[in-house]
């Protein structure tokens, strides 16, 4: 079994975010960059599928320097090689797939699992695309995967229920939080992971089909404002103020 | 930076040298290595340890062990325990950051401390190949966890005093006496106990907690770190197999010392991981408590309480890892496999211990500062348990008493100095002559200021000698003032160095950095010039007294900055930041 599972850095959930100057993108100043929570459970089921059956894992991303020491620690968790695809972070998903594509081609993976999303962006749209770019099955938010000789069985929560999903390896499966617990690495494991192979190589620059035009943080909430009087007074007021301040009524 | 190569550089030798001319390690210049680690402590604690704060605090004694184990399970407990005995045996820096880490939770890192350090690094450094064998691996994992037996009723800081008396019987060792404020005592399965052969011999010998005649007594209900197990024990004919003599019979002086030496500097970093955690709260409280038709972090002499806040973690820092590199490069170059390695690693220690005092001096005390003035912010609010600060405030009391008390540190601090200087290793200065002068740069100042305290303090210290000799150190309240300069002076110098070296660096927060070295010199500058002159009021009389006076206001260059500028203009960004803003994981 050959795994290949896809990473990407986002800003960590406590980071200020700010937009940069041109208007369109973070500026990357105090941002600090984690792995994508929902790639940390595509990792961790490649993990548990190489301990319970043997596989090998490959870490792959996409991006520039800074990327490396997340897949250095995906190394750490246990990953047999990473590989860095050198390109400009450009926001569009297309891309992204594209090049995760053209390096999965031809190497035979069985499975290749990612995050279902990234965290922030929450686009959703890589997982797809690499599955139809490959022409392969695929899966998306799954919260329970049981690989079977050949064939995959997947679970995702739909409305109301869950959804039962079977079918072919190999195949693109795009995990939700919940399909598992993502572990620690180990310090044995960090220090392991420097003499593991990682792998760059240079990004085939491909036309962009999306730009991001802007970006915006959401309009500053205005202060409370405590109405006076009684009970009545207070339901007249507010009602007022819903009828023709807010306009909701 | 490789300081062992380097001659001029020996505990001690920062009072003598030129600021900037030694080399000095910055949280900085980290090893991706050490940061991810770190990583991992980080997450450890954030994802395990402080979101069952309050069960640990209640004293869930199965609890702390079972996230010991978890920290087994990912190498934690086994940072200096040798690979050959399923340790990691990683350099000191990277455990200086696992540590700062899990300072942040006060109980357990007392746990923590206890167990990897006092507990498990007398078997690494004195235990025989059956001793290390046995027990290493199963500390390391967390299997067993470990704690460390010195004190008794009537020997704490006088540890040699020891009642406790161990007699040989055949091939069995028989202990008798007791031993107090025994940390992890209430679930740990060995604990490394010290007790008198024949009465007279002071020796080292590792007790198992089945063994016959070992009892272990309730817990002391404490003013803080209450989720730590302290117990008292007492041994009544308790009979032990001849090999668990740890070490030589009669050496066990230089296992207490030398392991309690180790575990000085560590202390430090526990300290600071706090003091961060403090800083945040308060700055959050600040931030929502209105008052007078503001916030009150507005207000000057709460911004001034944020930023000495900061300031002191940033110094800490500074001398944190700076004394850190200096025991690193000597102690982790010797490699376990060398004959004698413990012996030499222990050396190599001994050359630092006075910095190593410092630091657990100078940490301890800021984090006692910080601690109190997080409860000054808080107002009323700060006198609730209901909010941080009052843990805090009773949490980190302990440090200014364990490992050693401060004032026992004091005096480490002003021996080395007073020995050091009397076999010519440290020759003091005493004259007016050749004085710093200003150079250039936003921190021409500061260094300055260092340099003319290094020569006040330099002054005072010859000119006490002079007239005491080696007595000087009989007299603890002037030795106090020498070793209180020398330890001021150790932090400032750190402080501005790493600001510097920052600044070069073009740092994302060097300015920060050289105005919280400023601030920090600007405040301690006049006190070091106040010991000085109240260290030669303690020896001198008269015409020499008057004599050296007037000599001490050659020293007094430093024209004050205007502080509150400084203050301000830090506050600014450790409110805008929410957090004490420089980060190195």
């Amino acid at each position: 079994m050959k795994i290949l599972v896809a990473l990407k850095q986002v800003p960590d959930t406590e980071t200020k975010i700010k937009v940069a100057a041109d208007g369109r993108s973070l500026d990357p100043i105090d941002v600090k960059w984690i792995t994508n929570p929902y790639d940390e459970n595509a990792m961790e089921e490649a993990l548990r599928i190489k301990e319970a059956q043997g596989a090998e894992v490959v870490a792959v991303s996409v991006g520039g320097e800074r990327t490396r020491e997340m897949l250095r620690n995906a190394l750490a968790l246990g990953a047999d090689s990473a590989v860095l695809i050198r390109a400009l972070e450009t926001g569009d998903p297309l891309s992204v797939a594209r090049h995760l594509a053209a390096y999965a081609q031809g190497k035979g993976f069985d499975l290749l699992l990612l995050g279902h999303m990234g965290f922030g962006g929450d686009n959703g749209a890589v997982g797809p695309m690499l599955a139809e770019l490959l022409g392969l099955a695929q899966a998306t938010v799954v919260t329970r995967l049981e690989l079977g000789e050949g064939c995959f069985r997947a679970e995702r929560e739909a409305e109301g229920g869950t959804e039962v999903i079977e079918g072919s390896l190999p195949a693109v499966i795009t995990t939700q939080r919940g399909l598992n617990e993502p572990r620690y690495p180990t310090l044995k494991g960090i220090i392991g992971a420097k003499k593991k192979p990682l792998e760059e190589l240079e990004g085939t620059a491909t036309e962009a089909a999306i730009s991001i035009s802007a970006i915006a943080l959401p309009p500053a909430r205005p202060e409370g404002r405590k109405l006076e009087g009684n009970a009545a007074a207070q339901a007249a007021a507010l009602l007022q103020l819903l009828r023709e301040e807010a306009k909701v009524i | 930076m490789d300081v062992c190569t380097s001659e001029k550089i020996f505990g001690g030798s920062f009072l003598l040298a030129p600021i900037g001319s030694q080399p000095q390690f910055t949280p900085e210049e980290l090893s991706e290595e050490a940061r991810a680690i770190g990583k991992v402590a980080r997450s450890f604690v954030e994802g395990e340890v402080l979101p069952k704060d309050a069960e640990i605090d209640e004293l869930d004694l199965e609890l702390s062990r079972k996230l010991l184990r978890k920290g087994g399970d990912l190498g934690l407990l086994g940072l200096e325990i040798p690979e050959a005995y399923d340790g990691l045996d990683l350099d000191k820096i990277t455990g200086l950051l696992v540590l700062e880490e899990l300072g942040r939770q006060a109980s357990f890192s007392v746990s923590y401390g206890a167990h990897t350090g006092i507990g498990t690094l007398p078997i690494v450094y004195f235990g025989n190949e059956a001793q290390k064998a046995k027990y290493l691996p199963k500390l390391a994992s967390g299997e067993w966890l470990a704690a460390y037996a010195l004190t008794e009723p009537g020997a704490g800081s006088d540890a040699m005093n020891s009642k406790t008396v161990a007699t040989l019987d055949g091939d069995h060792w028989v202990l008798n006496g007791s031993k107090m404020w025994i940390t992890n005592a209430g679930f740990a399965d060995v604990f490394v106990v010290f007790a008198k052969v024949d009465g007279r011999k002071f020796s080292a010998f590792i007790v198992e907690k089945n063994d016959p005649g070992f009892f272990i007594e309730a817990e002391e209900h404490k003013l803080g770190i209450k989720g730590s197990s302290t117990r008292a024990m007492n041994f009544d004919n308790c009979r032990i197999p001849k090999d668990r003599l740890l070490g030589e019979i009669g050496r066990g002086h230089r296992i207490a010392f030398g392991i309690l030496a180790i575990g000085r500097f560590k202390l430090g970093a526990g300290c600071n991981g706090i003091a961060k955690e403090a800083l945040k709260v308060t700055l959050r409280y600040t931030g929502e408590r209105a008052q007078f038709g503001k916030t009150i972090n507005n207000f000057g002499l709460i911004r001034k309480y944020l930023a000495m806040m900061a300031t002191r973690i940033f110094v800490a820092e500074s001398m944190n890892f700076r004394t850190i590199g200096y025991i690193n490069d000597g102690m982790h170059s010797i490699h376990w496999d060398q004959p004698d390695a413990a012996k030499a690693k222990l050396e190599m220690m001994d050359e630092f211990q006075m910095e190593a005092s410092m630091m657990k001096i100078w940490d301890s005390e800021a984090l006692g500062l910080i601690a109190d003035e997080s409860v000054q912010c808080f107002g009323g609010y700060g006198f609730s348990a209901e909010y941080a600060p009052e843990k805090l405030y009773r949490d980190n009391r302990i440090n200014r008493l364990f490992e050693g008390t401060n004032e026992i540190n004091r005096m480490i601090i002003a021996s080395q100095i007073f020995k050091k200087s009397s076999n010519a290793s440290l020759p003091l200065r005493k004259d007016t002559a050749d004085l710093p002068r200003l150079g250039d740069g936003p921190l021409a100042k500061a260094k300055q200021a260092v340099e003319l305290a290094k020569r006040q303090a330099q002054y005072a210290t010859a000119a006490a000698l002079e007239v005491c000799g080696q007595k000087l150190i009989e007299n603890q309240e002037g030795a106090a003032r020498a070793a209180e300069m020398a330890t001021e002076i150790y932090a400032m110098e750190s402080a501005v160095v790493r600001a510097e070296k920052m600044a070069t660096a073009s740092h994302r927060w060097s300015e920060l950095a050289i105005d919280l070295a400023k601030l920090f010199v600007n405040e301690t500058t006049p006190r070091i010039l106040t010991n000085a002159k109240l260290l030669l009021g303690e020896v001198l009389e008269d015409d020499a007294l008057d004599q050296a006076m007037a000599d001490m206001k050659a020293f007094d260059g430093y024209a004050p900055e205007a502080g509150s500028k400084i203050t301000s203009r830090i506050a600014d960004q450790i409110i805008a930041k929410g957090a004490y803003p420089i980060e190195y994981l």
